[in-house]
């Protein structure tokens, strides 16, 4: 496996012959360990830990085409700030947003800490020329934005044309200028377990520094299965190539059980190595008022209403 | 200190109401036994005292088999299917209703985490119950002419490693058959059973159709020579299975037995490893290794040894071994100090033999019975740990290099239990199911039961089929 990946140059078929060589997934064991892992119980002190974890992994996001300026001000204040009345509450790991807000968005967030997302390459379907995605990162990279999260061709991927797939990875990559780039699977359109391995090392060995469930915009999203196997690649990448890879589960996780789940999935499965927000990130919207409702539970044994939660 | 240890999460036990002694199930009525023996049943994950139970004599076991037979001749042998599903149906609803306590008292009396007593166990009961349920009034249709018989009183004796599940398995299609019983539990693990007594009482059952004794090795002997016994069911061991074999060969009595077994999980270059590690594990260390069709031995493709190796090094380090009724351990206590004796002395023997003892970081607690999950690599078929069956989570690993040689080895073993197989060519499972000796060969999975498919082994792991329509057949008179 490690010996072919390290040929410098590929083709079609060298690309063809090394994803198809890699071992397959068994769906029904996949989604099998996927669920034993949901069912562990996350109390007390560990769930303390866990709910300021993801919150601090959490990409903050809004992708809508009513999405104005303000809006978007607003989302920073919170991705900064997510519990106005509780200081001890984390900022979360960066706002996600359309390339023509990213400059709204990195004016608000300068020197917080908080990082500047910006969905590029004709998010989501990615049905458009290369130049048109490349000058939609550059853009996107010109107003701000330290974190490119594109799309990939799965039109192309699903044909086998694996070396398109490929260079337009490295394409973006090299027009993101040092961004760090979060390459988007789009798993729900790759439909077998089998093709989001292969997706996770095809954009892994183009030099992804994440890789990224979803747009959000497709159902399913993020799912546990998917993640799992997401979270299997970057552990053999890594094992192989040296290099670590991010992982990032975005769309469909609404709530504080279902981002534990997460965090344990990716506990049992690649170890602390990924509990980290440079690591792994949750791409999400209403997440945060849960978990920041559950943390005040903790703290104080009581819920409080939703009316208590900012709106973003 | 990692970065996300999980705080304990235990299950309550206030769900469960422990009596301090328990009498013996006879003719619907906890009843002292006759002589006023008694054992004591503990918990082996902290050796604590749970409850006395009475220790059934021979004069006991005979009072059972008396109220069994009343009750086959005057009530439950001329009952209609359809009222006899009812009951069965009851006491299926009954044990859903209740799964929590059982499961808590199950992993409490047997050690067995309760993530699985809760998730597996149970479940599984209440599924054989239903299944069975269905079965009562469609007898004739099952393939065994047009109005089959039961056979009358069975003499059923289960093991400790899945108490309940293996109650079910006896009792659930007996009496769908229309036959009574009078059951064994083990003596490490009667509680479940006297709770499933109580079950039995809540659902009405007419008295005497289901009588629990308990005791150990001696009452099961009587119980298994009792000469109004028509029926003898036995899981356990090997050795206990051929002495009730030589037993009953000079009577009429109709003997099935589930015995022992030593699987091979057959796992092949092309496997998807991912989930074959997970299959390995579930394999040998589910229950603590105390499954009779467990995955015992592990034979890897030469080409693929170091990669499933490696990742199943690594993924035993992230077992979880400790208290059984924490909702997220893995591996629970050893249900007994006998059979950890049993264990270290097959393991000690497989290092003197020569084969290379890991076992992943892991710390054991200081009271109870506890071992840990261990692999043993460079195992050749002429060793002990290859051909013995050890009952435990210690799991041997041996490798080939053909399918021939993989099938070859697989049988090489006096059991015939079950096998696993992991490839993902479709063709090379069904060449290879069609030449392994084994009652249940699984693919791409290893461990899963259901109350529909027939379970039973070839060779010395036993006669007879459990579940399923085929599990009719050891009570009917066909």
């Amino acid at each position: 496996m490690s010996a072919l990946a390290d040929v410098p140059t590929w083709s079609d078929a060298s690309l063809r012959g090394f994803l198809h060589g890699l071992p397959g997934v068994d769906r029904v064991g996949a989604e099998a360990r996927a669920a034993m892992l949901a069912s562990r119980s996350i109390k007390t002190t560990a769930k303390q830990w866990a709910l300021d974890a993801a919150i601090s992994m959490i990409d903050l996001t809004t992708l809508e085409g009513q999405d104005t300026p303000g809006k978007v001000r607003a989302l920073c204040a919170k991705a900064k700030r997510p519990d106005p009345a509780d200081p001890t509450a984390p900022m979360v790991a960066a706002v996600c947003v359309y390339p023509d807000l990213a400059q709204v968005a990195a004016t608000e967030l300068t020197g917080s800490g908080v990082h500047v997302a910006s969905v590029a390459t004709a998010f989501p379907s990615g049905r458009a020329s290369l130049d048109v995605k490349l000058a939609d990162v550059k853009y996107a990279v010109a107003a701000g934005a330290d974190e490119v999260d594109m799309v990939i061709d799965r039109g192309a991927f699903l044909s086998g044309r694996y070396q398109q797939v490929f260079d337009e990875i490295i394409a973006v990559k090299q027009a993101s200028d040092g961004a760090h780039l979060k390459v988007i699977l789009e798993t729900g359109e790759l439909v077998t377990l089998d093709n989001v391995r292969r997706a996770s090392w095809l954009a892994m060995l183009a030099g992804a520094d994440f890789i990224k469930t979803s747009t959000g915009k497709v159902t399913p999203a993020a799912t546990l299965p998917v993640t799992l196997v997401m979270l299997e690649a970057v552990r053999d990448f890594r094992e192989a190539h040296g290099r670590q890879v991010g992982v990032k589960a975005a769309g469909g996780i609404r709530t504080a059980k279902d981002a534990l789940r997460y965090l344990v999935l990716v506990n049992e499965t690649v170890g602390e190595d990924w509990l980290d927000p440079r690591w792994f990130r949750l791409g999400a919207s209403s997440l945060l008022n849960d978990l920041l409702m559950q943390r005040t539970k903790l703290a104080t044994g009581r819920y409080s209403g939703p009316d208590y939660f900012t709106l973003d | 200190m990692g970065k996300f240890e999980y705080a304990p999460a235990p299950e309550s036990r206030a769900v469960v109401s422990l009596r301090e002694s328990y009498g013996l199930f006879i003719g619907g009525e906890f009843t002292p036994g006759v002589d006023g023996r008694a054992f004591k049943t503990i918990s082996p994950a902290t050796e604590e005292v749970l409850a006395e139970v009475t220790e059934a004599g021979p004069a006991d076991v005979d009072r059972a088999v008396t109220a069994a037979r009343k009750a086959y001749e005057h009530t439950w042998a001329l009952m209609p299917g359809t009222e006899r599903a009812k009951y069965l149906f009851r006491i299926a609803r009954i044990v859903q209703e209740r799964a929590r306590e059982l499961a808590v008292l199950e992993s409490l009396d047997n050690g067995k985490p309760i993530r699985e007593s809760r998730d597996v166990d149970i479940p599984l009961v209440a599924a054989h119950f239903f299944y069975y349920a269905g079965w009562a009034d469609k007898l004739e249709h099952a393939g065994f002419g047009p109005a089959p018989r039961p056979l009358g009183v069975a003499g059923q004796v289960i093991p400790w490693n899945f108490p309940l599940l293996m109650l079910a398995w006896k009792i659930a299609p007996a009496l769908a058959c229309g036959n009574t019983v009078v059951l064994k539990p083990a003596e490490t693990t009667p509680l479940t059973a006297l709770a499933f007594a109580e079950i039995c009482q809540q659902a009405d059952l007419p008295p005497g159709v289901v009588n629990i004794v308990t005791g150990a090795g001696e009452t099961g002997r009587a119980l298994v020579t009792h000469p109004g016994i028509d029926k003898v069911a036995f899981t356990g061991s090997t050795e206990v299975g051929k002495e009730i074999a030589r037993a009953c060969a000079t009577s009429r009595k109709k003997v099935t037995l589930e015995l022992g077994g030593k699987a091979a999980n057959i796992v092949f270059e092309d496997a998807p490893v991912d989930q074959a590690v997970e299959g390995i594990v579930n394999g040998i260390f589910f229950n603590q290794g105390h499954v009779c069709c467990a995955g015992s031995r592990l034979l890897v493709q030469e080409s693929a040894y170091d990669e499933v190796l490696a990742s199943l090094r690594r993924r035993l380090g992230t077992l979880r071994l400790g208290d059984p009724l924490d909702k997220n351990t893995d591996v629970g206590a050893i249900n007994s100090a006998a059979q950890l004796a049993k264990i270290r002395e097959l393991s000690q023997v497989g290092e003197e033999e020569g084969a290379q003892r890991w076992s992943p970081p892991c710390e054991l607690p200081v009271k109870g019975f506890w071992f840990p999950p261990t692999v043993f690599t460079g195992v050749s078929q002429a060793h002990r740990i290859a051909r013995e069956e050890i009952f435990g989570p210690v799991l041997s690993v041996l490798t080939f290099r053909t399918p021939a040689e993989a099938v070859e080895k697989a049988n090489n073993t006096p059991y015939g239990l079950s096998a696993g197989i992991w490839t993902e060519k479709g063709s090379l499972i069904l060449w290879m199911a069609a030449r392994l000796r084994a009652g249940v060969v699984w693919a791409n999975t290893f461990n899963k039961f259901d109350p529909t498919s027939p379970f039973g082994g070839y060779k010395e792991s036993g006669y007879g089929r459990e579940g399923g329509r085929h599990g009719l057949e050891a009570y009917l008179d066909v």
